[in-house]
């Protein structure tokens, strides 16, 4: 890092001489969510200059990649951004399919989209009411996290788990919706709305929360365009690309939806659009509960990529074949490369995979959009005050898993 | 007096005012803090710790419940009885007789003892579930905060080996001692005249004998002596943040000492209009002219408005809690602090609570006045309450003797006190964090020209009124 003051004191002030202070923050702070380090150097309370060092969650995700088989992967993409872990399965998966070829049926696309999308509230609510939390406001945090909770429940209800689900598969899911899906999920709906409603009232026409918000944290479109910044934070700059809408996966094209901008790129933007995000997505969700059909079958009708059933695996001798071939050998996919990206909970979520057509990956790379926003963080903070990180680092939503891979 | 009684008096007013601060308000306002907080938060709160009832107690709760509501009951058929005979005129003009738990009694003294305990029976029959959770006496979950408490003490006490020993020891010491020194100048009650404790007094005029001020001190200086004392808890902050040798820390205890010397220019110049109303410094006879006019809030609202913000920020509590600023500095000004030292700034937060709530009773909303109750007895527009005369002339005898109008008044001021401490913790539960610049410009750029305006304007009034 390079100094700013001037080493020499010049003799004819009469002002004591100052130094800045280099004041280091985290990674054991609460605010650095104990994976980043940020080097500062304080004029008072002004930030001169900051360093911001991220790694201290690097697990080796993309080398654990290649010792398994494709459907080994998923546990680990879990763990990338673990607050809204099935977007990173479904985007895993995509990518798979997208080399190998895979058609899913029609209504796994259905059932795909709308536990991402609700991954993708449940990513929004906790990173917003954290915000707000880090800002002193606990009471709205409290609320969020009770309707995150009931969203929890009904992924648990699903898939078995409440945070990490490893529910994704290559070519379609683990399992199909149980029999109350649509109903649980349209209770639990206008509930969030109605908290969503909630938090506003608390928050929205507060001075304080507004005056710490408005203003902070600014971030230009060119900058967060050349930073490579993606989802609610390069939205809130006022650029509308959204992957969902500039190139359409699964049904996106088929369901309507609007993409929330802002225009100043503060952290009341951010804020603001995603809120806006969780009404869009309940909305497409909505949508998606409308066009999935009731009945059919989820998984793709290709013994080569889906298990058999438990009952043939003991009862028959192909299902054992099958079932031993594709535990232990693990999908083959043919050779080639291909890069797959989907709109994770914090931007373009980008799976660029190699393989050499065996069942193990070659190279899994992943793109994790939290490193791009916390590349924009420095920019950002400079010129802000101490406390004013606090809300800045919260609105970008950097998940330690994901950044660190 | 002599000077035994005077000093037995002494000691007697000190520790009632040090026991109300640090036995009722300091565990009150811990309590309500954690349950006003589940209840606005929607959570269970803090009712995970508790003593482990037998099996027998919890089972037949109910039955205790029923119990409790058929002593009520009982006791509420003796009063009725008790009641209808002083209505025949049965009742003598005397509570007791002689023997007072022997069998000579009157019907007046039954109807007392029987309506008192009725009133207590009915709501212990209603709390009663309420102080279990599972199998635990939880008391609302007061016991959880109380084992917090122990937990703290008991803790290892860390001291950091670069830390300024003596100072990081002392700075807990300077933080929480002036906040209890705060209760010296605050009158909770009117003077007690001891030698006519179970007489109504005349509503006039001056009375002999030996006289009490419920008042610790009623120093000349009168409320300087508030900001005098508030002001050396700026050190205890201060200190931490520099003996600890953290940067944290350090900034924590700079944010403290210069929010806390700016709000204290506001504190009191907010309060200067009420100086020019009451026309005095001395905290006693400003109760006084409530008591003889009106309540401070009714007259000035909004110096009542800015010395709320200001006593808030003074004693760092959200919103304007940034030398904590849990967030972004950690815990600031206390944060290597562990274990009793820690506890004593938590507990000196609270304390710093209770005394402010009991300034601003003091100050605003008349103190231990209450409406409609002077010297002489409850009286309002005109009518006093008297029934002389009457089969009832024991109810106003009671209701307007000295001592029970003392003990009301004191009441009234504790409870007074109470409810505007829940106030700042209800808004410590609403609102996020002001920073550390925009606390200063608050200060400077909106309440001290407010303040101002508000000294202007009284001035006004008082020059046109001629007040």
């Amino acid at each position: 890092m390079e100094t700013f003051y001037e080493e020499h004191e010049d003799e004819h002030t009469l002002e004591l001489p100052a130094e800045p202070m280099r004041i280091n923050m985290g990674p054991s702070h609460p605010a650095m969510h104990g994976t980043i380090r940020m080097v500062m150097e304080l004029d008072g309370e002004t930030i001169m200059d900051l360093d911001i060092q991220p790694g201290y969650l690097h697990r080796g995700f993309e080398k654990s990649c290649e010792r398994g088989t494709w459907s080994q992967v998923f546990p680990y993409a879990d763990r990338l951004n673990y607050v809204s872990p099935m977007l990173n399965n479904v985007g895993f998966a995509l990518a798979v399919e997208k080399l190998a070829g895979i058609k899913v049926p029609e209504r796994c696309t259905w059932y795909r989209m709308i536990l991402g999308e609700f991954a993708r509230i449940t990513d929004h609510l906790t990173c917003n009411s954290a915000t707000a939390m880090e800002l002193g406001a606990f009471t709205p945090f409290l609320w969020c996290i009770k309707v995150r909770d009931w969203m929890w429940d009904i992924l648990e209800q699903e898939t078995g788990a409440r945070m990490t689900h490893s529910f994704g598969r290559i070519g379609g899911m683990a399992q199909p919706p149980t029999e109350h899906f649509k109903e649980s999920i349209l209770a639990v709906l206008p509930q969030v709305d109605e908290v969503l409603l909630e938090t506003e009232s608390l928050l929205l026409k507060n001075r304080i929360f507004l005056d710490r918000m408005q203003g902070i944290g600014k971030l230009g479109r060119e900058r967060a365009l050349s930073w490579g910044v993606t989802g609610p934070v390069l939205r809130s700059t006022g650029v509308d690309y959204d992957v969902r809408k500039a190139s359409p996966y699964m049904f996106y094209k088929d369901v309507d939806f609007d993409v929330p901008v802002g225009h100043d790129g503060d952290n009341y933007d951010r804020f603001m659009v995603r809120f806006e995000e969780i009404r869009q997505s309940m909305k497409i969700i909505r949508q998606c509960i409308a066009k999935m059909p009731d009945s059919g079958p989820v998984d793709t009708d290709d013994p080569r990529i889906i298990l058999p059933a438990k009952s043939d695996v003991y009862g028959t001798i192909e299902g054992t074949i099958a079932h031993f071939k594709l535990v232990m050998e693990g999908i083959k996919v043919p050779a080639g490369e291909c890069y797959s990206y989907t709109e994770g909970g914090n931007g373009e979520l980008g799976f660029y995979i190699v393989s050499d057509g065996t069942g193990t990956p070659y190279r899994v790379r992943c793109r994790p959009p939290c490193f791009y926003n916390l590349q924009g963080c420095r920019e950002m903070l400079i010129g802000d005050m101490v406390a004013d990180i606090v809300p800045t680092f919260g609105s970008i939503n950097m998940i330690g898993g994901e950044c660190d891979r | 007096m002599e000077f035994g009684w005077f000093l037995l008096a002494t000691v007697l007013k000190v520790s009632f005012i040090l026991g109300v601060t640090v036995l009722l308000y300091a565990p009150v306002f811990v309590l309500f803090e954690r349950r006003q907080s589940a209840m606005v938060q929607d959570r269970i709160g803090p009712m995970m710790g508790g003593v482990k009832m037998p099996r027998l107690v919890i089972d037949h709760l109910q039955t205790l419940q029923m119990g409790a509501f058929g002593m009520a009951a009982l006791c509420g058929l003796l009063f009725l009885f008790a009641t209808a005979q002083v209505w025949q005129g049965n009742g003598t003009e005397v509570l007791f007789t002689e023997p007072v738990l022997g069998v000579r009694h009157t019907w007046n003294g039954m109807m007392f003892v029987f309506g008192a305990l009725a009133a207590v029976h009915v709501p212990l029959g209603v709390v009663l579930p309420y102080l279990f959770h599972h199998d635990r006496l939880t008391i609302f979950g007061g016991l959880h905060a109380l084992f917090d408490a122990i937990k703290a003490f008991t803790k290892e006490d860390v001291v950091p080996p670069e830390a300024d020993k003596f100072l990081f020891s002392l700075a807990p010491i300077i933080a929480m001692v002036p906040a209890l020194m705060l209760g010296a100048v605050i009158p909770f009650g009117p003077t007690l005249y001891v030698d006519y404790l179970f007489e109504q007094l005349p509503a006039e005029g001056t009375i002999g004998g030996a006289a009490i001020p419920l008042q610790v001190a009623s120093l000349n200086i009168g409320i300087l002596y508030m900001f005098a004392v508030g002001g050396a808890g700026i050190i205890g902050a201060a200190l931490a943040g520099y003996s600890s040798n953290n940067k944290f820390a350090l900034i924590g205890g700079l944010r403290a000492a210069s929010q806390m010397v700016s709000y204290e220019v506001c504190l009191g110049l907010t309060i200067v209009p009420l100086f020019m109303l009451y026309d005095s410094l001395l905290l006693d006879e400003m109760v006084q002219w409530q008591v003889d006019h009106v309540w401070g809030v009714v007259v000035q609202p909004i110096a009542f408005v800015l010395f709320l913000t200001a006593s808030i920020a003074e004693y760092k509590r959200v919103p304007f809690d940034a030398p904590e600023g849990e967030s972004e500095i950690v815990a600031g000004f206390f944060l290597e602090y562990s274990s009793g030292k820690w506890l004593m700034y938590m507990l000196a937060e609270f304390f710093e609570v209770a005394t402010s709530s009991m300034l601003i009773a003091v100050l605003f909303f008349g103190g231990w006045d209450v409406p409609f109750l002077g010297r002489g007895g409850w009286e309002a527009f005109g009518y006093a309450f008297d029934l002389s005369g009457t089969h009832w002339a024991i109810l106003s005898e009671v209701a307007n003797s000295h001592v029970f109008i003392v003990a009301v008044q004191i009441g009234a001021f504790v409870l007074k006190a109470l409810l505007l401490g829940m106030l700042s913790i209800q808004i410590r539960w609403t609102l996020p964090r002001f920073r550390y610049d925009q606390i200063m410009q608050l200060c400077w750029r909106m309440i001290l020209p407010l303040a101002l305006v508000n000294i202007l304007v009284t001035g006004i009034f008082i020059l046109l009124t001629g007040i």
